[in-house]
């Protein structure tokens, strides 16, 4: 009971609080990242720009046409265009991905039978326009083209 | 002579949408009698998307990543509410290994959600420092959300049938790291409010429900266990194996804000003691149940409630055999509980509303849907 009293008379709570909170000022606790300085390490599944995957020697696209990440697509934003060969098989022509309707659910990834289509690690997505968002073909195999400034 | 310039008028006040303490959207009508609060309305709809009707036109695989939007706060338990309601509908079960890990994502969702719900609604009273505490280890959280399955917020780490991607090397690791820390920085979050007289003379006696009234409102979750009512979905009618753990339901007495604020605390230690026991039970086999790539249900009609860290998440789905649900019907905790603010807030001050809003802990996302 006394405890008590001088534990309010001394204002020992607020004390404590404080202590915590200036115990967390060391150097050791600074949590803050200095995002556009340092760009921080997303993980390894991390779901952000999609990339259409080429075959590293022959640069030959990997993506067999196959459409089913335009099926599986919960917004539709996948067009997927193809034609025949000679030999009757699909060869892609196009593929147009709408980046500003993308909720990076990762389905597409999943549905994907050749791991040709794939979200990567790179976040960074803003454009000066909204057709910037509506990534080409050329466009996710090769990465988002830097934008040029005219005076 | 008369007086007529004395009465008192009552007088209109709306607080939001673009409240800083109403936690989003949300607008409420204020009648006031002075610095008395009379009557409350709540207007909502502001962040209305028809997620339910969106159900209508998507398969049941591609509504999956939707419901992750409704309480972005924890998209995880969302998520396992809808992924046990299809199961349900195609009478398959999780595999042992996707339940267990379900569990430990759920509740570290559970933590993060109290943690955002501590340090926002620390804020609106006006204590600012745990909030800068709290977002750190909810920082840590959501690292592993994005380890495991690619994102931070809106995670769609479960699929119908059981998980998508197998377990990151180190999850285990990571998990054991974070519990072992986490409780000892509880202890300095309580160190900074639990005992401080301004919070607690802030807090006690404010917003009282009463168990009566929450039965009658509905209210589910933490309100409902402050009242002295002992009742949790995950122990009242377990889903993935919850039976298997041995964990408390924290219960209060009387039902203020104070009573809110320490089942709350009380359940992110009990959430922490169910992912210890769990870790060390993971066990070996597939990560996802035989489910046909195609999910086509039979007709009928299906409910699943879970525990979210909000109160009881239900997913009415009803199926007519085709590849779109026929309805899906959402029983958000945040909007039963928001419900209760009306009683909570009559006869109380206007700066004690903003405590009320805070304690119920709301999600507009989920509220409007």
């Amino acid at each position: 009971m006394i405890r008590r009293i001088l534990r309010r008379l001394l204002l020992a709570d607020l004390f404590e609080g404080l202590w915590v909170t200036f115990r967390n000022q060391h150097p050791r606790n600074i949590y803050t990242e200095q995002y556009p300085l340092e760009k921080p390490q997303v993980a390894e599944r991390y779901r952000g720009a999609p990339r259409l995957n080429i075959h590293p020697e022959s640069g030959e696209t990997l993506c067999i046409s196959c459409n089913l990440c335009a099926i599986v697509c919960p917004e539709n934003l996948i067009v997927v265009g193809w034609e025949r060969d000679a030999r009757n098989r699909k060869q892609l022509t196009t593929f147009t991905y709408d980046l500003s309707r993308c909720m990076f659910c990762g389905l597409c990834e999943d549905a994907c039978p050749v791991d040709a289509l794939e979200l990567t690690q790179d976040f960074e997505l803003a454009s000066y326009t909204r057709e910037g968002a509506i990534w080409d073909r050329q466009m996710l195999e090769e990465g988002p083209r830097p934008t040029e400034y005219t005076q | 002579m008369s007086a007529a310039f004395l009465d008192s008028t009552e007088l209109t006040l709306n607080m939001g949408p673009q409240h800083p303490s109403t936690h989003g959207v949300l607008r409420v009508i204020l009648k006031l009698d002075g610095e008395r609060v009379i009557s409350t309305e709540c207007v909502i709809g502001y962040l209305h998307r028809g997620v339910e009707k969106i159900g209508e036109s998507r398969t049941y695989a591609m509504f999956a990543p939707y419901v992750d939007r409704m309480d972005y706060i924890s998209a995880v338990s969302n998520g396992l509410g809808y992924c046990l309601g299809v199961e349900k509908l195609l009478s398959v079960e999780a595999t042992p290994r996707a339940q267990v890990v379900r569990v430990i994502l759920t509740e570290l969702n559970r933590i993060a959600n109290h943690l955002i719900w501590l340090g926002t609604h620390a804020l609106d009273i006006g204590a600012i420092t745990p909030l800068f505490y709290t977002m750190r280890e909810r920082e840590e959280v959501l690292k592993i959300f994005e380890k495991y399955c690619g994102a931070r917020l809106t995670t769609h780490a479960f699929r119908i049938g059981g998980l998508q991607y197998q377990l990151y090397e180190g999850f285990e690791k990571d998990i054991a790291a974070f519990c072992g820390t986490f409780p000892s920085r509880l202890d300095e979050y309580e160190s900074l409010l639990t005992g401080n007289r301004i919070w607690v003379d802030r807090l006690k006696g404010v917003g009282i429900l009463t168990a009566k009234d929450c039965m009658e409102l509905g209210v589910t979750g933490p309100l409902l266990r402050a009242a002295g009512v002992a009742w949790d979905v995950r122990k009242a009618l377990p889903y993935s194996g919850y039976e298997q753990y041995d964990f408390e339901i924290p219960t209060c007495a009387t039902g203020d804000t104070l009573d809110r604020y320490t089942v709350r605390m009380q359940e992110m230690r009990q959430s922490v003691r169910i992912i210890q026991q769990a870790l060390g039970r993971i066990p070996d086999g597939p990560i996802i149940a035989k489910v046909p790539k195609v999910i086509k249900p039979p007709s009928g009609e299906v409910y699943v409630s879970v525990e979210a860290p909000k109160g009881e998440l239900g997913y009415f789905i009803v199926s007519d055999g085709t590849l779109n649900p026929y309805r899906v019907h959402v029983r958000p905790p945040s909007f039963l509980n928001l419900q209760s603010l009306e009683r909570m807030a009559k006869g109380a001050l206007v700066a004690d509303v903003v405590a009320i809003i805070g304690t119920i802990d709301i999600v507009l996302g989920e509220v409007d849907r």
